[in-house]
């Protein structure tokens, strides 16, 4: 099976975020690959090993976005492609536009994305590039199986999970349940230097929603710490807050 | 020229979502008609209640094809609507099918959206949305000038009023076919869980690693029960298997939006902190007094949970 997995570079979940000329700065941020396209790329190379095919990563980004296609090269996948991205806004009506051309191109079976990506994510890409694609999707997918050329998801939704079946291709959106990412060997880290990269232009494509300013949110002020008190004592004092600030109905 | 809010109705069996009725009582601040989009099989008897939260109508579409939330079908009788009846603003949940619906739509409409929204400012064809992103860490404000306005919002950061309006019930032509159904949802397997949901509880308890096992579990459940809340976790209770998949939060869990969220031997890392400390009131128990969870906290327990937690179940019972 042919498989594409589109990939998002994003700010380590730990960073810690600065506004410099009203813009979130990169400077000295640790870079990964959004924890859920990881996820993707794991399951690619899983359905690989079973059913053979070929690994494609595609990422939208800027050059140091290279970094993360070959994460997942050394991961184990066979080649990526680099679209590269003029800095500034993107909205996700224009990045689904952008992506949507070159999976056109790649002509996979499958193309697994993350269900959200962890720093600015919208839910909307994958499932915008499906509408352009005119091809199905399915979202937030806890197990993925395969029979007569169609996706089985089995997916999160509110309430309970659900099954659902897609004829490929198709694009699939990962939650992190579906699998546990593997780390890179030597070995791979070694290959993925070899392996090709295509870089290409991406179009331009006017966005429709845009940011027009960002803030910082105020800072939580910590309230009151109960410290050295006997358990019992403070176990009460929260039981009054519960009852008398928070104003709890207790169902007995 | 396009007019009307609408908000699309998150139901499933009949039982309509809290969201649905924050957005209503919302959207009676944007100065236009509000209707609720209902769309369904056998779902007509829910006007009333959307009425009574804030809808003046409700466009309803009822047919054997909508009985499974299905996106082709859902979409078709969506694009259908719109070209009819040309609607300034549409509203979603951020739910499983607000955003899965409202994404789809979106681009087949060609329009710009704004998803997980916190607030919104609507007014003259225009919409001005925050969202909280990199883990709540930034917000953004987003304009949306296209038309329609559309964006999802996330679940309990709208206050739910009662303004009692007509819903007055319109039934809409069937726009959808078989033809437009390419996802075969075969099985639907609810949680079966007596507690509400995590992401529209009033109340969360959640514990963490300092839970050390089902025994811990339990302590907090019992605590959860008497408060009528949702159970969740921290990836670490999940992780050992304490606690199932759907019940973490945090960054690559759910954000929760509670008016109430009790952590129990939860260390308070960013990635947790990301998922719940917008919550209205926090409280927490820990014996480290340097664990970061103190820092979002308004009452913080420096205590073991196996000492504190059940006292606090055995006061709350008196
Ligand atoms: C990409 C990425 C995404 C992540 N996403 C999430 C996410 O969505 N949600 C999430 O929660 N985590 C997430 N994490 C993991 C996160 O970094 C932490 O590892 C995790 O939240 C720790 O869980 P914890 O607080 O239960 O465990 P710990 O950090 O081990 O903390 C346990 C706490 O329990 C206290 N304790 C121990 N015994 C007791 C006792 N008897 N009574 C009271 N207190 C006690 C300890 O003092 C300690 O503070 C993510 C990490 C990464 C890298
Ligand atoms: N710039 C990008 N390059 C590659 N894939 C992307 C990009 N942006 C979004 N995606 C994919 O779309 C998913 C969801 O992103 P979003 O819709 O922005 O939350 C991500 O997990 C990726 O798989």
């Amino acid at each position: 099976m042919k498989i594409a997995v589109c990939v998002k570079q994003t700010f380590d979940t730990e960073a810690k975020i600065v506004l410099k000329d009203g813009k979130i700065s990169g400077d000295g941020i640790n870079l990964i690959i959004n924890p859920y396209d990881e996820v993707a790329v794991e399951e690619a190379l899983q359905i690989k090993a079973k059913q053979g095919g070929e690994v494609i990563v595609i990422c939208a980004g800027s050059d140091r976005a290279t970094e993360a296609i070959r994460q997942a090269l050394a991961m184990g996948a066979d080649r990526g492609v680099l679209i590269k991205m003029a800095d500034g806004d993107v909205d996700e009506y224009a990045r689904a536009v952008i992506l949507a051309e070159v999976l056109k191109e790649q002509g996979a079976d499958l193309i697994l994305c993350g269900h959200v990506a962890a720093d600015d994510g919208s839910s909307q890409v994958p499932t915008r590039a499906a509408e352009i694609m005119g091809i199905p999707h399915a979202n937030v997918v806890t197990k993925l199986e395969f029979a007569d050329g169609k996706a089985i998801c089995t997916r999160e939704v509110d309430g309970g999970m659900e099954v659902m079946e897609v004829a490929l291709p198709a694009i699939v959106t990962c939650q992190v349940s579906l699998n546990e990412p593997r780390y890179p060997s030597m070995k791979g880290i070694m290959q993925a230097k070899k392996k090709p990269v295509a870089n290409v232009d991406a179009p331009a494509v006017e966005s429709k929603a845009k940011v027009v300013e960002l803030v910082l949110p105020a800072a939580k002020q910590a309230g009151r710490k109960l410290e050295g008190m006997e358990p019992e004592d403070a176990a009460k004092e929260l039981a009054a807050w519960l009852l008398n600030e928070v104003k709890v109905e207790v169902k007995k | 020229m396009a007019k009307g809010t609408w908000v699309v109705v998150d139901q499933r069996d009949g039982k309509i979502r809290k969201v649905t009725f924050e957005l209503l009582s919302a959207a009676q601040s944007y100065g236009e008609e509000v209707s609720a989009v209902l769309i369904g099989k056998g779902v007509e008897g829910l006007a009333a209640e959307l009425g009574k939260f804030g809808a003046d109508q409700v466009l309803i579409a009822d047919d054997d094809i909508f009985a499974n939330y299905n996106t082709g079908a859902y979409v078709a009788q969506m694009v259908a609507m719109v070209k009819e009846y040309d609607p300034a603003v549409i509203l979603f949940g951020h739910t499983s099918m607000g955003k899965d619906l409202a994404a789809r739509l979106a681009q087949k409409l060609e329009v710009g959206m704004a998803t997980d929204c916190v607030a919104a400012e609507i007014s003259g064809g225009k919409g001005m949305f925050t969202r909280a992103i990199y883990a709540g860490k930034v917000l953004a404000k987003v304009e949306v000038g296209c038309t329609p306005v559309m964006a999802t919002i996330r679940a309990g950061v709208m206050e739910v009023a009662e303004s009692g309006k007509a819903g007055a019930a319109v039934k809409v032509a069937v726009a959808a076919s078989a033809a437009d159904v390419y996802q075969n949802v075969k099985e639907f397997i609810a949680s079966v869980s007596t507690r509400p949901e995590l992401t529209e509880a009033d109340v969360v308890v959640s514990g963490g690693r300092g839970l050390k096992g089902p025994e811990g579990v339990k302590v907090i459940e019992e605590l959860a029960d008497l408060l009528g809340a949702a159970v969740g976790g921290s990836r670490a209770s999940i992780d050992t298997g304490w606690l199932g998949h759907e019940y973490q939060v945090g960054q690559t869990g759910k954000v929760v939006n509670p008016n109430l969220y009790i952590a129990a031997g939860i260390s308070g890392a960013i990635q947790h902190l990301a998922g719940m400390s917008s919550s209205k009131f926090i409280a927490a128990v820990n014996t480290d007094p340097e664990a970061p969870i103190f820092s979002v906290t308004d009452l913080g327990v420096v205590g073991d949970l196996f000492k504190v937690i059940p006292v606090v179940s055995a006061e709350l019972k008196k």
